[in-house]
């Protein structure tokens, strides 16, 4: 590579992240550490019923019991759970009734995530559940979504108005012992998201989910729950970011989808957390376990993901493919700059007959990152006619990074098609050459050319979010020119 | 004056293919470079168009005046420098109406000029292909990507014609065109002829210069220019050969 493409990488890889402030908001914490105690504490927090407490001190028992996963291609410096804060909650003075109500500030934060929380503001067509640190703070168009019979609340008040639906489906898809980070989950989660489309109804707006770490110290341990039942459609969308610290903090996260019969589920996600400085110091540790169940015969469960922040990723978005016919895809598009690092990828699991899964993957590498693919593909003997096509795709910016696939293709029945394509490539000089040939500086040719090479993956985002994640993208790579 | 080279000597890892190059280039001028392979020909037009590979030993580029060697390849592209390529390179999934708006604005940026509306630079692009004789499906496509000879060296014209440079070099752009196409393309670039700029014409074959006429044809040998005429000493080349400019030069 020339030297003018590898010190244009550099500058480009070298810029830094927006979103890096911290609210200065009155924050209720509970003392670091981690034993049932805490658990206690938060369950407490939270006033839940019995069920909830027990699910979490079984997790936490089983957590107890297992060890930090070493298969993933990452280098995990060890993690000290005992001095991380479980449960911070930006102070309430009382029941908040209407928005304003809401503390000034953090709709000021949410303003300047350019996120507003007031819904005659609001972007028409998009219902937000606003959560900072361990609580959801505000959820938009509750009401009018309660017309349709759709219930998009905080996991907590789920907990309190809904838990005939929570105990039916929470774990049912990722159990509270299914890995680690799941059992630490299980065990200590504060909010999240929840939602239910019913029977046969179309959600008429896109339902998003906005997650804001804020406070030092702290973990950030959200779960989000959707049903769409039989016959019923929602278009979930969900962002993230945190501010600039130079310690490191734990995000770990459970995401459970159910689709029953003839019913689908579009999952969008785009992960900005904190990917740490330039020299690789701070950012947030994302152990996330996403999973959907195709469970009723027809259904469609389709993931999303554009991947920029996050010192750490870890996360493999998932379908099971119970019902006949049912439908699961993955399109990511994940970006590692300077010293992240990222394995992540889905596993599809064939287990109804003529099931289809789709996996499109496009890593973009530049400065010292590594950016692993790692994807199951499992058909099962009862799984016949079922077809699978995977493209994983590389572009290395520069030739510092690394970039890994890691499929395992397992098929147990003849008569289903399993295919797999993969390319690495790098952004040529004369790609470059061609475009500043043109009038367009090499910084902008490299956001015009990673768009381009990730348009397969970004043109499934819903509208709202594919013009952020365009940005985004230009964004996270600025500084490495190449 | 336009474009001003003088004596410029340029190598590559350490070969030197320039070797006192001298050219003038006025406004309004059609110039034709010819010459055998491996002369410097396209060297010449990566140099003028800033290609960093090629590191410039000594000379001078002065554009409007200002020195040309001190510009960034982008700031020479602002400022009107096109180049035509030989071997247009593909760009996945950027497609030709997202590449152009971007580069056009980026151009109208450095201008002053505010970025152009999309309903003004779609009727722009639609005159535009127009005068090449593209399909319109082909903007939607990606830039060159899975493209035919003849089609990436009509979206060559194509660009050239969105952007008008005052300076269009176009490096063997009848190389790979059958006669139609040889057409398409001479016509395009015939259409952007003006008082106002000028074009050089790289190229081996007389052939493209039935169509576009020059004003002044050179010949460059070993990597000076040995020859300068008018439209006439195209002819005369291909009636000759180059062994007649070799003989020539030995005997001189």
């Amino acid at each position: 590579m020339a030297d003018d493409t590898r010190n244009i990488l550099d500058e480009v890889t070298g810029k830094e992240y927006k979103y890096g402030f911290v609210t200065e908001i009155d924050t209720e914490f509970a003392p670091p550490g981690l034993n049932e105690d805490i658990i206690r504490f938060i369950s407490e927090k939270k006033e839940e019923p019995e069920f909830m407490l027990e699910f979490r001190l079984n997790a936490y028992r089983r957590w107890l019991g297992m060890k930090s996963p070493e298969w993933a291609h990452l280098n995990i410096p060890p993690i000290d759970f005992q001095s991380i804060i479980y449960y911070a909650a930006p102070k309430a003075k009382k029941e908040l009734q209407s928005l304003d109500e809401v503390d000034p500030e953090l709709l000021k934060t949410f303003e300047k995530l350019g996120i507003s929380l007031e819904e005659q503001k609001h972007l028409a067509g998009v219902a937000v559940d606003a959560v900072m640190d361990s609580v959801s703070v505000k959820t938009t168009f509750s009401d009018t979504l309660a017309k349709h019979g759709i219930i998009f609340c905080s996991f907590s008040e789920a907990v309190k108005n809904h838990p005939e639906l929570v105990k039916q489906y929470m774990g049912s898809v990722v159990a509270s012992g299914d890995n680690y980070f799941a059992a630490l989950n299980s065990a200590v989660f504060s909010d999240g998201s929840f939602v239910y489309i019913p029977k046969g109804v179309r959600c008429p707006i896109e339902l998003s989910t906005y997650f804001r770490i804020n406070a030092k110290n702290t973990g950030q341990f959200e779960r989000t729950l959707i049903i769409a039942d039989e016959g019923a459609y929602v278009s979930y969308m969900e962002g993230c970011t945190a501010p600039q610290r130079d310690e490191n903090q734990l995000h770990a996260a459970i995401v459970e989808i159910i689709a029953l019969k003839d019913a689908e589920v579009k999952y969008s996600t785009v992960q900005n957390w904190y990917p740490g400085n330039k020299d690789g110091e701070g950012g947030i540790y994302n152990f996330v376990t996403k999973r959907g169940i195709c469970k009723g015969n027809n259904s469609k469960i389709s993931w999303t993901q554009v991947e920029t922040g996050s010192a750490i990723t870890w996360k493999y978005p998932s379908c099971i493919l119970q019902g006949d016919n049912s439908v699961g895809e993955f399109y990511s598009v994940a970006v590692t700059n300077n010293h992240q690092q990222a394995d992540t990828g889905t596993k599809m699991i064939h287990i109804g007959k003529n099931t289809r899964s789709t996996i499109i993957s496009k890593g973009i590498s530049a400065g010292l990152s590594n950016n692993s693919y790692r994807g199951l593909v499992k058909v099962t003997k009862r799984a016949e006619g079922s077809r699978n096509f995977s493209q994983c795709d590389s572009l290395l910016l520069g030739d510092k990074c690394g970039a890994h696939t890691f499929p395992y293709i397992q098929t147990e029945n003849k008569s289903s098609i399993v295919e797999h394509e993969a390319t690495t490539s790098k952004i040529s000089d004369d790609q470059l050459f061609y475009c500043q040939q043109r009038g367009i500086d090499a910084e902008s040719a490299i956001g015009l050319i990673v768009n381009g090479y990730a348009r397969e993956v970004l043109s499934k985002l819903p509208m709202e979010f594919a013009v952020e994640a365009q940005k985004l993208l230009s964004i996270s790579l600025e500084g490495s020119v190449g | 004056m336009l474009l001003q080279i003088k004596n410029l000597h340029a190598q590559i890892n350490g070969k030197e293919i320039l070797k006192g190059v001298n050219l003038e280039v006025k406004a309004g001028e059609v110039h034709a470079i010819m010459g055998p392979n491996g002369t410097g020909k396209s060297t010449l037009a990566s140099v003028i168009a800033g290609r960093e590979v090629f590191e410039v030993t000594a000379g001078e580029v002065l554009y409007n005046g200002k020195n040309l060697l001190e510009m960034p390849v982008e700031q020479r592209a602002r400022e009107g420098i096109f180049l035509g390529f030989q071997y247009p390179v593909e760009i996945p999934g950027v497609s030709i109406t997202n590449f152009m708006r971007t580069a056009l604005n980026e151009v109208r940026k450095y201008h002053g000029q505010e970025p152009l509306s999309g309903a003004a630079f779609l009727a722009r692009m639609e005159e535009k292909k127009k005068l090449v004789e593209i399909q319109s499906k082909l903007t939607n496509r990606s830039v060159n990507e899975g493209f035919s000879g003849g089609e990436k060296k009509k979206n060559e014209i194509f660009q050239m014609a969105m952007l008008e440079p005052r300076l269009a070099i176009l490096d063997e752009t009848d190389s790979g065109l059958d006669i139609d196409a040889l057409r398409i393309v001479a016509n395009g670039v015939n259409a952007l002829r003006s008082k106002d700029n000028a074009i050089i014409v790289i190229t081996h074959y007389q052939r493209l210069l039935d169509y576009i006429v020059p004003d002044i044809v050179h010949v460059l040998f070993d990597g000076k220019i040995v020859k300068t005429g008018g439209k006439e000493l195209a002819l005369e080349l291909e009636g000759k050969g180059y062994d007649w400019i070799r003989k020539e030069l030995e005997t001189r």
